[in-house]
């Protein structure tokens, strides 16, 4: 473990180069490599490879390195499996391909070191869970093995340790891994950036910040700007570029981007050919850009580790301090930002909790180790229970994996006679045929990308407006289906630093042409963060606004509206809910400020409506943000909860997470969201794979679909169990949630006002980007009815 | 929320008149047709799932024949149709009734006791003429109403066909509502697929055009009713 820049890639590799370069060379090929290195990018591969070519010409080992990724062509994949490279560069799901391959077993023979790079990013995801799986299979294949993690610093070392080494049953203690820890570095020169000017209560633009930021670009060498999310990318992109009066070279580098734009960018910017990059998390990690002297984080921070990954980006050498300035752009903003400016001071971590393995990954892997060789299903449990995320896995609900595997996991069992495995008379389980190993290839890994639609440049015909060339010009990058689904044609966006106007859709390509000159993009550029604010920094954010001492480190502004508050209303204490209800506008409202993330809000706000209504208070819509919610309603909340004291306390009661929560989760979009990935990640459904089209509407069946019956007829299925488990400490946040409710139950602080208070005003100031409570599909089609009826009577 | 939309069903179900035959358009995607006692749906693509088990591998829940039927059932109780016409891709291939559960076999036979049965032969099903109980037919004729699974070319004043599925969509402010439908211009109307895994084509799609030279109204199937939504506010995929 040690802070970026340390130098802890290469570190890995000597163990592993002192033994190649010892050995004496046999006059056989080796059967398979010495070494394997795993790292969650494939350019980070790459550009390992050609940092690990330096020292081993220098010194003349001899030793052969080579990376396998899914850019690698078959011929080379083929030869490295028949001559294998001493040590082999790879990532999670070549790593699972490899595993699964019918020479798995010879060829991971010699294996005796896995090096697993960015370990503290990999394990907080699926892909980690897939990768311990592997690492469980190697374990076995070669035993003896040494595992090495490479991580940055995290809160609960320990977890990565027991990550690594097999896990045996309690009660023995848990197994783990040593820890070397390099300490040190110098410390972060990381400020707050502070341009003098008066923040907004909301939004997260940071519009007022963008010339202080062209400054700091004109007055460094090469800045990285981070971002939290593609559209302020894109916003941010496009503002430096109205001031850049010097025509500084400043790139734009997010996911959505044409794959070969973004490596161009990458690739000048390892020349030291920019001077600043605006990006969002795609280069949170990897890289080792060299000369970046500054890094500019733009909104919120959301968590301590994060924002600390992202410093070091900066100036990658130990001894020099990396220096960074957060750029908030609201004044909670503010808060948030010194939250973690404390947090980097004392060096305090806030990485997530270790993962509970997913079953619809175990699923993929069983499919896979089945490709690989006839299993017997008791070894095969004892192995996975050695890995660490699927440590306390139950036999019973393996069994219901391989059940899953081999026809579906139906109660009803209809397909038995086209089981994709097969138990034979010796009590092994087998592959059907080559055909499912061949799906199984097809479909292994777990990042489920969101449907996807291309951006392509059309031209228009001249006089006839509305009217477009397809397959003119060229592609610019990909945009999210949801998102494209919300645009109609003359709609115009920014995109690819471009104001774009959306024509129509062709076959599976959105066709744009450039806006006039001047044009502002009409789809508001939606501004909230995709991380949740971590549990840590929140409380750090609450302990701020609890102690009036703390606020001198505060610019004047947010110490001011503070003091406001506390004039008008209260400041909630450290571990209170503060909860404020006033009328306004002929209508009622309740804001609280829980401070646990948007998503957590979200499924708050819904629950609460729904109980309000059931108190026949007659809620009519809510909105959230990442520190609290508003809901307004039609009767007057102040006067029930005056005559009825315990009103507040129910209302908030820890009970709400049961059935109203369970009815909820079941409708909504997002569960159905969770829902498919679960399902490609298990094999339910297969891969849209890019290049290949929809041939019609008979071929693929919606999930949508699948989901509501699935629901219907077998609500304890596999996969509805991993969308759920998902549910709860994923995007909705649903463990968040309880932990908040515990934490609040008798400590609701409330007050009655006249009038808005000026904290509750950031959330109001959410109103009308949400949608409202209640707002069904059918009210969408009744206003779209509405319409004909008009055009009839008009 | 959306449950509680489902049960006040305030809304009466919207009449179309068709050929001087009046029709209503019923909520679960069937078509009442009340001079004759006669219930219409179409595309029930049943035993889809399994077929793509044994075709592709794909192990798809394996409800959807009961989830149709169970639909079904539940509007054949409300109705009590005299007659019940499938309008063809009744099921999702030839081998569908063999390999249909023996619970749902029993749930067809129920459905068809004490009323005419009539199976219109589609693109997908043609091949299948017995096991399943009631007639078939390549077409059938109702007064006024010419009832056939695939929209004949050209102009066709009373027909009623399927083999489109349907679909419209509505985007608003940000949102976008997808819904399976009925399409009609007064003289002609295709009907929405009735199966559970039967999917969507979008009604602005080109196979529209020829059907509905001079446009159309979509009556969308909503949570709580049937919706007209007029061409104009319907938006491409």
């Amino acid at each position: 473990m040690a802070p970026t820049g340390a130098g802890k890639t290469l570190a890995g590799f000597l163990p592993s180069l002192v033994a190649l370069s010892g050995a004496p060379r046999g006059k056989g090929a080796r059967r398979g490599p010495h070494t394997l290195y795993v790292s969650p990018l494939k350019a980070l591969a790459v550009d390992i490879a050609r940092n690990l070519d330096a020292p081993i010409a220098g010194m003349g080992l001899g030793v052969r390195v080579e990376t396998r990724t899914g850019d690698t062509p078959a011929h080379k994949r083929t030869r490295q499996i028949a001559r294998p490279p001493d040590i082999l560069l790879t990532t999670p799901e070549q790593l699972a391909l490899l595993i699964a391959h019918r020479e798995a077993a010879d060829f991971f023979s010699e294996l005796r070191c896995v090096i697993l790079d960015e370990l503290h990013a990999l394990v907080t995801s699926k892909r980690g869970d897939l990768l311990s799986l592997a690492l469980a299979r190697l374990h076995r294949l070669s035993p003896g093995l040494t595992a090495i993690g490479l991580s940055a610093t995290v809160r609960e070392p320990d977890e990565l340790r027991k990550y690594l080494v097999p896990q045996t049953p309690p009660p023995v203690p848990a197994p783990m891994a040593d820890l070397v820890v390099v300490r040190g570095g110098a410390k972060a020169d990381l400020r707050l950036l502070d341009t003098g000017r008066t923040l907004p209560l909301a939004g997260h633009t940071a519009q007022h910040a963008m010339p202080a930021i062209y400054d700091l670009i004109r007055a460094h060498r090469t800045v990285l700007v981070f971002v939290n999310t593609r559209l302020q990318a894109e916003y941010t992109f496009q503002e430096l570029w109205r001031l850049n009066d010097d025509v500084l070279p400043i790139a734009l580098h997010h996911g959505s981007l044409d794959a070969s734009q973004r490596r161009r960018v990458e690739a000048a910017m390892a020349e030291g050919r920019l001077r600043a990059i605006v990006c969002t998390a795609t280069l949170d990690l990897g890289i080792d850009w060299g000369d970046v002297d500054l890094v500019v984080n733009v909104g919120a921070p959301k968590g301590a580790s994060r924002i600390m990954q992202r410093i070091g980006r900066a100036n990658h050498r130990m001894d020099e301090p990396s220096k960074a300035y957060l750029v908030p752009g609201n004044r909670f903003e503010i808060l948030e930002c010194q939250a973690a400016l404390d947090a980097v001071e004392e060096a305090a971590q806030d990485t997530p909790d270790a993962r509970l393995g997913a079953p619809d990954v175990l699923a993929q892997h069983v499919l896979g180790m089945a490709c690989a060789d006839a299993f017997d299903p008791v070894a095969l449990y004892d192995e996975i229970v050695s890995a660490a995320p699927y440590a306390t896995l139950a036999w019973e609900e393996f069994e219901a994996v391989v059940d899953y595997v081999a026809t579906g996991g139906y109660a009803l069992r209809a397909y038995e006679r086209f089981a994709k495995i097969l138990r034979g008379a010796d009590g092994l389980w087998r592959v059907r045929d080559a055909r499912v190993a061949q799906a199984y290839r097809m479909n292994v890994g777990t990042i489920v990308e969101s449907a996807k639609v291309k951006v392509r440049l059309a031209r228009s015909i001249r006089g006839k407006p509305g009217t477009v060339l397809p397959k003119t010009g060229r592609v610019l990058g990909e945009v999210e289906e949801d998102f494209c689904e919300t645009l109609t044609p003359g709609d115009t966006f920014l995109f690819a630093g471009e104001v774009l106007r959306f024509e129509g859709l062709s076959e599976d390509e959105a066709l744009v042409t450039r806006a006039g000159p001047g044009t502002d993009p009409a789809i508001p550029s939606y501004a909230g963060s995709k991380f949740p604010l971590s549990t840590y920094l929140a409380a750090r954010v609450r302990a701020i606004i609890a102690d009036p001492f703390a606020w001198d480190r505060l610019p004047r502004q947010v110490a001011d509206y503070l003091l406001l508050q506390r004039s008008r209303s209260v400041l909630p204490g450290e571990r209170d809910l503060l909860v404020e209800t006033f009328p306004r506008a002929g209508r009622h409202y309740l804001t609280a400020f829980p401070f646990e993330g948007r998503l957590a809000h979200q499924t708050l706000g819904m629950l609460l409506a729904r109980r309000l209504e059931r108190a026949r208070l007659r809620p009519l819509g809510f909105a959230a943000n990442d520190y609290g919610i508003a809901i307004w309603m039609n009767r007057d909340l102040s006067e029930r909860i005056a005559a009825e004291p315990g009103f507040l306390g129910e209302l908030f009661a820890q009970d709400m997470l049961g059935d109203d929560l369970e009815a909820w989760l079941d409708e909504s979009a997002m569960m159905k969201r969770t829902f498919r990935q679960c399902a490609v990640i298990a094999g339910l459904i297969e891969r849209r794979h890019p290049g290949l089209k929809k041939t019609g509407r008979q071929v693929t069946i919606s999930t949508d679909l699948i989901y509501d019956v699935l629901r219907k007829h077998q609500p304890d299925h596999l996969l509805l169990r991993a969308a759920r488990q998902d549910a709860a400490t994923g995007l909705l946040d649903v463990r968040r949630l309880g932990m908040m409710l515990e934490r609040i139950q008798g400590r609701i602080t409330h007050r009655a006002l006249d009038r808005v208070s000026p904290l509750s005003v950031s959330v109001m100031l959410e109103i009308g980007r949400e949608r409202v409570y209640g707002e069904g599909a059918d009210e969408i089609l009744a206003e779209a009815e509405a319409q004909l009826l008009e055009e009839a009577l008009s | 929320m959306a449950l509680g939309l489902r049960l006040e069903k305030t809304h009466k179900a919207p009449t179309l008149t068709l050929a001087g035959e009046a029709l209503t358009l019923d909520l679960c995607g069937g078509l009442w047709l009340s001079a004759h006692r006669t219930l219409v749906v179409s595309d029930l693509h049943l035993e889809k799932g399994s077929a793509f088990a044994a075709r592709s591998g794909q192990f798809l829940p394996p409800y959807d024949t009961r989830e149709t039927l169970a639909c079904l059932h539940e509007a054949v109780v409300r109705l009590d149709p005299a007659r019940v016409v499938a309008l063809g891709d009744s099921f999702h291939d030839a081998r569908g009734p063999e390999r249909m559960e023996p619970g749902d076999r029993a749930m067809v036979a129920a459905l068809q006791e004490g009323r005419d049965w009539v199976w219109i032969a589609g693109n997908h099903d043609a091949a299948v003429h017995e096991g399943v109980g009631g007639r078939y037919a390549d077409s059938l004729t109702l007064g006024g109403l010419r009832l056939r699974h695939e929209p004949a070319a050209g102009a066709a004043p009373g027909e009623i066909a399927g083999h489109l599925h349907p679909c419209g969509k509505v985007a608003m402010r940000g949102r976008t509502v997808r819904r399976r439908c009925f399409v009609s211009d007064g003289s002609r109307l295709v009907m929405p697929a009735f199966g559970a895994y039967a999917g969507g084509l979008n009604v602005r799609d080109r196979a529209f055009e020829p059907l509905f030279p001079a446009g159309f109204t979509a009556h969308l199937l909503g949570d709580g009713r049937v919706f007209a939504i007029g061409r104009a506010m319907l938006a491409r995929d």
